[in-house]
């Protein structure tokens, strides 16, 4: 009884001990804070440019439609339909080809990801499968990939998502062929039933449904074309809100005439919590970067010099320092799109941007933990090394496309 | 009646069992309510989406946030 209060006076101490070094720091950031000097004035100036830059562009076309078009894909594509090509005998040359693109249906939530690759890896398709869906899931979840192409450039987003795909299977290959032994001598128990669900719409009109949305996505965010004003290119971009609005009346219809009123609201529910979930993250990382990095062209508190000498150009060195950077810090979702734009305006490099999309939002320390509770440890270097050195040589690769 | 909640604690997880704890309560039931949270029980249950719902070691759902109805639903 004794030990148990003495426990726990000793965790309410901890806790009170770490509340006052919390306000010690922030008092001491106060009493020192270097509001005279320029750069720091100027680094907050630029953080709210960014986050009004953003709020501008970016929230009412880009990602309010990305979010709804996520809460659709969590509510009507029927998830289940996919795990049944996880199980222990499905064909494996299938299994690496759905686990490597099919993070654009499951991993919209991070719900998905650490369960499903468990799941794999324990009971169904094995190591190799569930490595290629924990590598590509978070790289290339709809949210990520719109947000890339829209703020990044469609090269980068585009980039992303291939390299994403076709590396996650050789990643997932190779740790198949590293642990061979182990993964012949592993039981394999599972067959994956898929309980069927019964649809409510045809796979043409869902298809035609979702469709219309990722036209109302593209069309009201048209850019302007750069070179002359002539072709297809720029005539689309005359009559973009033409096109944007026919599509929207149509999308109107398509929910008036084919969809249930409790899936509707499923649908609403669904993309608010996206909304909730993700939009306070990003505000932050957004303000964060901004501080840190300014708007591209324009500098924050880290001077652009720093950034070039460490991550410019396209060296071995840049690349591979981008993709250990990037492996251990942790992105909350979509937060990595803000901080390599501040990056690449300070001068990183795009393979070493690229480098860095491919090992971060897949890596972190936190994800590495948990994945080493279910590989152990040695599995979780090998994955871990292996992730960074094909996001180097991918990054390497890329910037010496690009230029 | 033990009743667990399998998720990693993403926010799907959260909305399903405050519509475990409602149900529960609106019924009047004595039941247990556990989360599990870790990754390797869950995959034990052969849950590979979540939120789950388990009811005496008995997966009734996986992969969707179940209405307050829906779960009642489970009780009958």
């Amino acid at each position: 009884m004794d030990l148990q209060i003495y426990k726990y006076t000793k965790v309410i101490n901890m806790k009170e001990w770490k509340k006052f070094l919390i306000i010690l720091a922030v008092f001491l950031g106060c009493f020192w804070m270097p509001i005279e000097k320029a750069r720091f004035t100027n680094a907050i100036f630029e953080s709210l440019a960014l986050v009004k830059w953003y709020a501008r562009e970016h929230v009412l076309l880009c990602l309010v439609p990305a979010f709804f078009i996520a809460g659709a894909i969590s509510v009507f594509v029927n998830q289940a339909s996919v795990i049944k090509y996880f199980g222990a005998k499905t064909n494996k040359i299938l299994s690496y080809g759905v686990a490597s693109i099919s993070g654009a249906i499951l991993a919209v939530c991070s719900c998905t990801v650490l369960p499903l690759f468990s799941g794999i890896y324990k009971r169904g398709a094995g190591l190799g499968p569930a490595i290629a869906f924990l590598y590509s899931g978070p790289a290339i979840n709809v949210l990520a990939i719109i947000m890339t192409a829209r703020i990044l450039g469609w090269q980068l987003g585009l980039a992303r998502a291939i390299g994403a795909i076709l590396f996650s299977i050789i990643i997932g290959l190779l740790m198949h062929f590293i642990f061979l032994k182990e993964e012949r001598k592993r039981h394999e128990n599972g067959e994956f039933p898929s309980e069927e669900k019964k649809e409510t719409r045809s796979l043409i009109k869902n298809m035609i449904y979702f469709f219309s949305m990722v036209a109302i996505l593209v069309f009201a965010n048209w850019a302007k074309p750069q070179i002359e004003n002539i072709g297809l290119w720029f005539l689309i971009f005359r009559y973009k809100w033409t096109i944007t609005g026919f599509f929207l009346i149509f999308l109107i219809l398509i929910i008036i005439r084919w969809f249930k009123k409790t899936e509707l609201k499923e649908w609403a529910l669904t993309t608010w919590a996206f909304a909730k979930q993700i939009l306070p993250l990003l505000f932050a990382g957004i303000i964060v970067a901004g501080f840190l990095l300014g708007r591209p062209g324009k500098e924050g508190l880290i001077p652009s010099k720093f950034v070039e000498t460490l991550v410019g150009g396209n060296s071995f060195f840049a690349n591979f320092f981008a993709s250990v950077v990037g492996a251990f810090m942790y992105f909350a979702t979509l937060t990595e799109v803000p901080i390599l734009q501040g990056l690449i305006g300070s001068g990183m490099g795009k393979g070493p941007a690229l480098a860095l999309l491919l090992s971060g939002p897949a890596l972190s320390l936190p994800s590495m933990l948990v994945i080493r509770s279910i590989l152990g440890t040695k599995k979780t270097i090998i994955y871990v090394s292996l992730v960074i050195i094909m996001s180097t040589i991918t990054g390497i690769l890329f910037g010496w496309w690009i230029k | 009646m033990k009743i667990e909640i399998l998720g990693v604690g993403c926010p799907k997880c959260k909305a399903l069992t405050a519509n475990v704890e409602k149900a529960v309560k609106e019924l009047g039931i004595e039941a247990e309510i556990v989360k599990v949270t870790e990754i390797s029980k869950i995959t034990d249950y052969g849950v590979m989406i979540t939120p789950a719902l388990v009811i005496n070691g008995e997966v009734k759902s996986a992969g969707k946030v179940l209405n307050v109805e829906e779960i009642k639903g489970f009780f009958k």
